[in-house]
C-alpha cells in the first residue's frame, strides 16, 4: 500500500458518497418545484402539503450534498496536485464557472426558499425554488464537462516547453460530445432516484396509513413519483444507448472492459452473464445475445467491436510498454449492476402504478417491501455507473495524456493521506447513519398540517414567530 | 493591467468577501454557548445567519475554483502543502454545515448539545486555521525548485502564523458579536453589544501586532496604507459599538477585516507563494498563472456574472434585514 492507493481509495469513497446526495438534490429540487407550482396554479392544499413534506426531505439531503461537495473541490489540489498542475488551465475553468454561475444561485436561493415562506411574495418564493433547481442542474453540467475532459480530452494542446495541457478551444470543452450525452444521462439517473423516493414514501403511507385524511395526497405522490421513474428510466436507456456508441468510439477499451470482450469480434454478442477465467482464455459459462453488442457499440448489428487484447497491444505500441487495461471484474460487474438496479426501480414503479389502477388501494406486504428498497436501487445504479465510468478509464486520469499514478501529490505522505482517508470515512459513515435515520423519521411523520391561517401581509408584527426557523 | 494582475486582484476580492461574510458566521458560531443561554436564545443566534451562511460559504468555493482555474500551480502547491490544516478546515465545515440543518430536527437536548458542539468547533477551527494559512502564504514556506512543498506540519506552526490565527479568530468573534447586536432584539442584543466592545479591544491589539509584523516581513506602500486603514476602521467600529451604533459598528468591523485581508494580498504581490528556500521555487502571479486564453475567458465570465451574484446575494440580505428575537422563535 502506498500513498497513491490510499489517495485513489479516498477519491473513490468520497466521490461515491458525495454522489449519494447529489442525484436526490438534482431530481428532488425540480420535483419539489413542480409540486409547489401545482399548488400555486390550483390552490389545492394537497400540493402545498406535499411541497413542504418532500421539501423537508430534500433539505435533510441537501445539507449533505453541500458539505461533501467542498471536499471534492479541495481534493484535486490536496491529493492530486500534479494532475491539477497538468490540467489546471482547462479543468479549473468549468469548476470556477460552476461555483460562480451555478452554486451561488443554488445556495443563495435555497436560503431564500427555506426562510422565505412568510417573507417573500408567493411568486417570488416559488421563483426561488426554481432558481435553486436550475442552479443545481447547471452545476451538474459544468462538473460533467470537467469530468468529460478526463474521459475524452478536447480543445487543448500540450505545451512542449512545460509539458502541460493548455486550453485552445473552450467551446469545444463545453460541447465535448461525452459531456453532451453524459449530462442528460446523469440527470435521468438523478430523476430515477428522486422519483423513487417520492413514490416509495407515498406508497408506504398509502399502505400503512390507510385511514389518514391525507391518503389522497399520498396516492398522488406514489403515482407522480412512479411516472417520474418510468419517464426517467426511458431517458436513461435512450441516453445510455447513445453514450455506449460514443464510448466505443472514444474509449473503446472501456466498452471492451464493460463486456469482458477479450478478442475483437464482428459481429459481437452482448454478454448477459459470463463466468470465465480473467485472461479471457476460457469460458466456464456464458449467456450471450448475438449481434447486440455490435448494435449497442456501433449502431450496426454486424459492426466490429475491438477486444481488450487487441487494444492493449495497440496502446502498448502507441504509449509505450505497460498495462492499459482496467480491472475487468470491476468494470464488467459495475456495468451490469448499474443496468440491473436501474431497471429494477422501473419495474417496481410499474407495480406501484398497477397496484393503484382504477382507484384501487394496494395492501400487499410484498409491494410494501419492494417499495422500501425502491429508492435504494437507483442510488446503487448511480454509484455503479460512476464506478464503471471512472474505473473503466484507468490506468488513465486523463485518457491518453496522463496516467493516474502520475497525477498524485508528491509532497503528501502516506501517513497524511491515511489520516484524511480515515477521518473522511469515519465522519461520512457517522453522518450517513444520522441522515438515513432523520430521513426515515421525517418520511414516517407524513405531510404537515398547513391549515393554520397565514398571517396577513399588512400586519408588521415584530413578535410573530418565523414561518421557518433552524 | 495584465490578466494575471486582474486575476490576482479577483482572488484577493473573493477571499476578502469570504472572510467578511463567513467571518461573522464563524463569530456567531463561536459565540453560541456564550450569548445563547438557553435553547431559544441559541436558536435566535443561529437564525441570524440561517438564510445566508450557505451562500456565504460559496465565496470560498468560488475562490478555490478561481485559484485552480487562474493559478493552477498556486492551487496545487498550496492545497497539497497545507494538507493537514486544510483537512481540519474541511472536517470543521462539514460538521458545522450539517449541524445548522440537523440541530433542530430532533427535540432531545442531548442531540442539540452535540450539534451545538459541532457548530462551535466547526466555527472556531477554521477561524483560527485560515489565519495560520494566510500568515504562511505571506511569510513563505519551504518550496523546492519545482514548487513542491518540502516542509512538514510544524513548519506551518511558527509564532507569526499562530499570531495570524489568533488575529483572525479574534476579528471574526468580534465581527460576529457586532453582527448579532445588529440582527437581534432585546436582551441578546444588549449582551452582544457589550461583549463586542470587550472582544474588540483584544482583536485590535492582536490585529495591530499582526499587521505590523506582516509589514516587517514584506511590504509595499499600498500595504501600509491598507493596514493603517484596517486599524482605523476597527477602532471606528469599536467606538460605534460602544455607543451602540450597530450599523456603523458592523460597517467598521467588515471594512477592517476586508482591509486586513487586502493588506496581506498587497504585501504579497507579485508573489503568490514565496519560497523560504530557493528563490527559484517562489510562485508568482506570472509563473503560477494559466494561459492568457483561459484567463480571458474567465475574465468575461467574471465580468458578466459577478454583478448578478452580488445583486441577488444583496437582495437576500435585504429580504432578511429584520431583527429577530426570542419572540420570533416558534415553540416547536
Amino acid at each position: 500500500m502506498d500513498a497513491l492507493d490510499v489517495a485513489r481509495w479516498q477519491f473513490g469513497v468520497t466521490t461515491v458518497y458525495h454522489f449519494l446526495f447529489v442525484p436526490l438534490t438534482i431530481g428532488l429540487s425540480v420535483l419539489v418545484a413542480i409540486l409547489q407550482t401545482m399548488w400555486h396554479r390550483t390552490g389545492n392544499e394537497r400540493y402545498l402539503k406535499l411541497t413542504k413534506f418532500y421539501g423537508k426531505l430534500f433539505l435533510i439531503n441537501f445539507a449533505m450534498g453541500v458539505v461533501t461537495g467542498i471536499v471534492q473541490e479541495f481534493q484535486f489540489g490536496m491529493n492530486w496536485s500534479d494532475y491539477s498542475r497538468f490540467v489546471g488551465d482547462i479543468f479549473g475553468a468549468p469548476l470556477a464557472i460552476e461555483a460562480l454561475v451555478a452554486f451561488f444561485l443554488e445556495s443563495t436561493f435555497i436560503g431564500l426558499w427555506i426562510f422565505g415562506w412568510d417573507r417573500l411574495p408567493k411568486r417570488a418564493h416559488l421563483a426561488s425554488i426554481w432558481a435553486a433547481a436550475i442552479g443545481t442542474n447547471l452545476s451538474a453540467y459544468f462538473i460533467l464537462a470537467a469530468n468529460s475532459f478526463m474521459q475524452n480530452p478536447v480543445g487543448y494542446r500540450i505545451n512542449p516547453d512545460s509539458g502541460r495541457a493548455e486550453l485552445t478551444d473552450f467551446p469545444a470543452v463545453l460541447t465535448n460530445k461525452v459531456a453532451l450525452i453524459t449530462f442528460p444521462h446523469t440527470l435521468a439517473g438523478s430523476f430515477l432516484v428522486a422519483g423513487s423516493l417520492v413514490a416509495a414514501v407515498g406508497l408506504w403511507h398509502v399502505i400503512r396509513n390507510r385511514d389518514s385524511t391525507d391518503t389522497g395526497a399520498y396516492r398522488f405522490a406514489a403515482k407522480f413519483g412512479s411516472w417520474v421513474v418510468l419517464v426517467a428510466s426511458a431517458a436513461v436507456l435512450f441516453t445510455g444507448d447513445i453514450q455506449g456508441k460514443i464510448m466505443t468510439e472514444v474509449q473503446p477499451m472501456k466498452m471492451a472492459a464493460a463486456e469482458g470482450l477479450y478478442t475483437t469480434e464482428s459481429p459481437a454478442s452482448f454478454s448477459v452473464l459470463t463466468v470465465g477465467s480473467l485472461d479471457g482464455s476460457r469460458e466456464v459459462f456464458a449467456l450471450k445475445i448475438p449481434y447486440l453488442l455490435s448494435y449497442l457499440g456501433t449502431g450496426d448489428p454486424n459492426g466490429t467491436v475491438h477486444g481488450i487484447n487487441d487494444l492493449q497491444a495497440q496502446y502498448a505500441t502507441q504509449y509505450g510498454a505497460g498495462s492499459y487495461t482496467p480491472i475487468i471484474p470491476v468494470t464488467y460487474w459495475s456495468f451490469r449492476f448499474m443496468i440491473a438496479f436501474g431497471m429494477a426501480a422501473a419495474a417496481i414503479a410499474l407495480l406501484v402504478l398497477w397496484s393503484q389502477r382504477k382507484g384501487r388501494t394496494p395492501s400487499s406486504k410484498w409491494l410494501l417491501r419492494a417499495g422500501l428498497v425502491m429508492p435504494v436501487l437507483p442510488l446503487l445504479a448511480n454509484s455503479f455507473g460512476w464506478i464503471f465510468t471512472e474505473m473503466g478509464r484507468q490506468p488513465w486520469i486523463v485518457f491518453g495524456e496522463m496516467l493516474t499514478r502520475n497525477g498524485v501529490s508528491r509532497s503528501v505522505s502516506l501517513a497524511e493521506v491515511l489520516t484524511s482517508f480515515t477521518a473522511f470515512t469515519l465522519i461520512y459513515a457517522t453522518l450517513a447513519v444520522i441522515e438515513v435515520k432523520l430521513l426515515l423519521r421525517y418520511a414516517r411523520a407524513g405531510v404537515p398540517d398547513v391549515s393554520e391561517t397565514p398571517p396577513s401581509d399588512d400586519t408588521d408584527d415584530a413578535e410573530r414567530p418565523l414561518a421557518f426557523a433552524y | 493591467m495584465d490578466l494575471t494582475t486582474i486575476w490576482f486582484l479577483l482572488i484577493a476580492v473573493l477571499f476578502t468577501g469570504y472572510f467578511i461574510l463567513e467571518g461573522f458566521d464563524f463569530g456567531v458560531g463561536m459565540l453560541l454557548p456564550v450569548l445563547g443561554r438557553d435553547d431559544r436564545e441559541r436558536r435566535v443566534l443561529i437564525n441570524t445567519i440561517g438564510p445566508v451562511w450557505d451562500g456565504n460559504e460559496v465565496w470560498l468555493i468560488t475562490a478555490g475554483g478561481a485559484m485552480f482555474a487562474a493559478f493552477p500551480e498556486w492551487y496545487a502547491t498550496l492545497f497539497s502543502g497545507f494538507y493537514l490544516p486544510l483537512l481540519l478546515i474541511l472536517l470543521a465545515l462539514i460538521g458545522r454545515g450539517v449541524a445548522f440543518e440537523y440541530r433542530h430536527k430532533r427535540p432531545e437536548a442531548s442531540w442539540k448539545r452535540r450539534w451545538d458542539a459541532a457548530i462551535v468547533v466547526g466555527s472556531l477551527l477554521p477561524a483560527f486555521l485560515w489565519g495560520v494559512a494566510f500568515a504562511n502564504i505571506l511569510r513563505g514556506v519551504p518550496l523546492d525548485a519545482e514548487h513542491e512543498y518540502v516542509g512538514g506540519l510544524f513548519d506551518l506552526l511558527h509564532p507569526y502564523a499562530l499570531l495570524g490565527g489568533a488575529t483572525t479568530l479574534a476579528l471574526f468573534v468580534t465581527h460576529g458579536a457586532v453582527f448579532i447586536a445588529l440582527k437581534t432584539t432585546g436582551d441578546i442584543r444588549e449582551r452582544a453589544g457589550a461583549l463586542a466592545v470587550r472582544l474588540g479591544v483584544g482583536a485590535a491589539v492582536l490585529a495591530v501586532g499582526f499587521l505590523t509584523w506582516t509589514l516587517s516581513i514584506r511590504s509595499s506602500a499600498a500595504a501600509v496604507v491598507l493596514a493603517v486603514g484596517a486599524a482605523l476602521a476597527l477602532l471606528g467600529g469599536l467606538a460605534a459599538a460602544r455607543v451602540r451604533r450597530e450599523g456603523w459598528a458592523f460597517t467598521g468591523t467588515a471594512v477592517a477585516i476586508g482591509l486586513a485581508v487586502a493588506t496581506l494580498f498587497a504585501a504579497l504581490f507579485p508573489n503568490v507563494l514565496p519560497s523560504t528556500l530557493d528563490a527559484a521555487g517562489t510562485l508568482t502571479a506570472t509563473n503560477a498563472a494559466s494561459t492568457p486564453y483561459t484567463l480571458k475567458i474567465m475574465t468575461w465570465v467574471a465580468v458578466i456574472f459577478t454583478p448578478v451574484v452580488l445583486a441577488y446575494q444583496g437582495w437576500t440580505y435585504w429580504v432578511f434585514r429584520k431583527r429577530i428575537g426570542v419572540a420570533n422563535i416558534p415553540q416547536h
